[in-house]
């Protein structure tokens, strides 16, 4: 069986599913995973916030950081040989961060007093970017243990994709805290400067926030060689030729503006992409479906009362077909390749057997030819 | 609408997609329509709302008039602390400076709530009568383009994580006038909007909960969007699925499934949120939304004695 996503994720070790919130990311990104189980990989899904019965359908347990195994026992059943394997976990933010803090302190004093830190606490959960930060630092971890064929990365629900690329590097810098550093322990002509605004702060927000403050960024220094490695490393996995970002959008034309931008940016950055994915697509009737005509086609087998709402009906579909079809022109001008398109659901996907119904749409069935060409 | 609508502000919440820029333009449309002063106020630097109404992006903090009487405000972070500075803690050094300062930047990012303080104490300026920003208008109501759900949380949460970490000083004073002025019923209403699917009702349904546990503020309305109409009846469902394979049939089974799962995350959506009601607003099959859907929602959402 030919199959439409394997040659573009064939061989790759990483798989980044990224775009605009609510196109159905952690869904497509569970099924991209699933299929590349059915053919023969070992696969790591690291999703993010998954609806809850996604995340019972995969057996996913929020007290776990760590990938299990999910039983694909379902599969079989379907008549659907899996010849690999698929592993699923769902993303503790603040646990991963606590990890990372626990990998990196010089000595477990120092972990425990960071960790204790009411700042740190904020800077692990609500700071931007924590929560990508730590996306990246989990696939970083579970890409070193090599234990899988390959990873499949959910990306936090962001308002723009693009925010995935840059948070990490704009926590690292954070971490770093050049401006906070000098403000905190001015030196030399930056004092007083510095001063100033210290005595402005102080007077804001009182002296407790600003020790709190300058106990982590303390505490913090020992570790900066730590957290500097490690986004390197992070960038060279990144960028890494075996590492596929995958873009996923739905027709709607802000998260296409989306897609597009997005695609431009990895381009920018040197990263590798492996295909877009539209989901919720409406399949394009291209013969002549004004509603007399379908009314008239559907007369008889369905009766006239029937045939007439069946008629109304698709005329509107058909507006929504062509809305998706000039979608995924523009997307197929914009990625010089063509789409994989999903058709719209008619129901919400949340059970392992309509995750397989939608690998199945990824991996083998042919595209729909959703065009208006 | 007059229920919601002599409160001074409105928080339109929900899950991202699911139409709360439409709504907020909706809600200001028919307020003004109403004669009343209304502002649409968007976080984050975002312009949704005025793009919308065929506006451009303005300044921040600038309160532009798209319509008469309908105004827009985005907010940015850094324009709402050089402000902050400027107006609530004067003399104390150029606020253009300060705001620009890296190191002050860095810890706005740093305190915990600061950021999001900064905004959420915009909006409370915004809702003040006078304002204590000079030379600004009084709005009858202000509405709030709200972050999704999870921000939304920390965003109302932000006045009392800000006072728990810095209990002294200017800033934790007014954390505290904020957070009383947001849980006045009579000052603030919450407007949930939800698509009938699994995850937006679920979403709405966790917002109600944590909006009740954690700051004592009840939902006032809940919309629900993109709600197909009831077409097809479960006699007229298992013709169809019986029927020829023809194009057409295979749009009517999707619209029929789709609306059969709708209603059921309708119900579902009317259970959980008792009391407040829940009004709905069409599908809409055509690309783009135009001025014209604002207005005819903005009818719909007037239509319903809430």
């Amino acid at each position: 069986m030919v199959s439409r996503l394997t040659p573009a994720l064939s061989d790759r070790r990483v798989v980044i599913c990224a775009g605009a919130g609510g196109v159905g990311k952690t869904t497509v990104s569970a099924a991209v995973a699933l299929g590349l189980a059915v053919h023969g990989r070992r696969v790591a899904l690291v999703t993010i916030d998954p609806a809850r019965r996604l995340a019972e359908a995969l057996g996913l347990d929020a007290l776990d950081n760590h990938p299990q195994p999910v039983d694909l026992a379902r599969l079989r059943e379907s008549g659907i040989g899996a010849s690999g394997e698929l592993f699923a976990m769902m993303l503790d933010s603040k646990r991963t961060f606590d990890e990372l803090i626990e990998l990196l302190a010089p000595d477990p004093r120092t972990k425990e007093q960071i960790l204790a830190n009411p700042i740190y606490g904020h800077i692990s959960t609500a700071v931007a970017g924590s929560q990508e930060y730590t996306a990246i630092a989990k696939l970083f971890e579970i890409e070193h243990e090599q234990e899988y064929d390959v990873i499949v990365l959910d990306t936090p629900p962001s308002r723009h994709a693009i925010d995935f690329l840059e948070a990490p590097d704009r926590l690292t810098a954070f971490l770093e805290g050049r401006a906070l550093r000098a403000l905190l322990r001015p030196s030399g002509h930056a004092m007083r400067a510095a001063g100033m605004v210290f005595a402005a702060l102080r007077r804001i927000t009182g002296v407790e926030l600003l020790d709190d403050l300058t106990t982590l960024f303390r505490l913090l220094a020992g570790m900066l060689d730590g957290f500097r490695r490690r986004a390197d490393d992070v960038h060279a996995l990144l960028g890494d030729p075996d590492t596929a970002f995958l873009v996923i959008t739905s027709p709607e034309r802000s998260a296409v503006d989306e897609a597009v931008y997005f695609a431009d940016e990895l381009d920018r950055a040197g990263l590798h992409r492996g295909g877009v994915i539209v989901n919720r697509v409406h399949p394009l009737d291209r013969a002549p479906h004004d509603a007399a005509t379908v009314a008239a086609r559907l007369h008889d087998p369905l009766g006239p009362r029937l045939a007439d709402k069946v008629a109304e009906t698709h005329v509107e579909v058909q507006r929504l077909a062509r809305r998706d079809a000039r979608a995924v022109d523009r997307l197929r001008r914009a990625f010089g390749e063509d789409p994989i398109c999903v058709p719209d659901r008619d129901a919400d996907v949340h059970d392992i057997g309509s995750l397989i119904d939608l690998q199945h749409d990824l991996f083998t069935r042919r595209s729909n030819g959703s065009s208006i060409r | 609408m007059t229920g919601a609508i002599t409160k001074r502000l409105l928080i339109v919440a929900g899950k991202g997609g699911v139409g709360r820029s439409t709504v907020a333009a909706s809600l200001a449309v028919g307020a003004t329509g109403r004669g009343l002063q209304a502002i649409v106020v968007e976080t984050a630097g975002r312009a949704d709302v005025a793009q919308m109404l065929g506006a451009r992006a303005a300044d921040p903090l600038a309160e532009v008039e798209l319509d008469p009487g309908l105004y827009h405000v985005t907010i940015d972070r850094r324009a709402a602390l050089e402000e902050y500075l400027r107006f609530e803690v004067p003399g104390l050094l150029p606020a253009a400076t300060l705001a620009r300062s890296a190191a002050f930047q860095a810890f706005v990012d740093a305190a915990p709530g600061m950021s999001d303080l900064l905004t959420i104490g915009k909006v409370w300026e915004l809702i003040q009568r006078p304002r204590h920003k000079p030379h600004t208008r009084q709005y009858d109501v202000v509405i709030l383009d709200a972050p999704a759900s999870g921000q939304l949380v920390g965003l109302l949460g932000a006045p009392r994580t800000f006072a728990a970490i810095a209990r002294v000083g200017p800033v934790a004073k007014q954390a505290g006038t904020i957070e009383r002025t947001l849980r006045d019923p009579r000052v603030v209403g919450v407007v949930a909007v939800a698509t009938p699917e699994q995850m937006a009702v679920s979403e709405t349904l966790a917002l109600q909960t944590s909006l009740t546990e954690r700051f004592g503020i009840e939902l006032d309305v809940v919309v629900a969007n993109r709600v197909l109409p009831s077409r097809f009846t479960s006699e007229d469902a298992l013709t169809l699925s019986r029927g020829p394979e023809d194009p057409a049939v295979r749009s009517a089974r999707w619209f029929a499934a789709r609306g059969k799962a709708q209603r059921a995350q309708l119900a579902r959506l009317r259970r959980g949120v008792t009391p407040a009601r829940v009004t709905t607003l069409p599908f809409r099959f055509e690309a783009g939304l135009e001025r014209a859907d604002v207005e005819r929602f903005a009818d719909l959402l007037g239509a319903g004695r809430w």
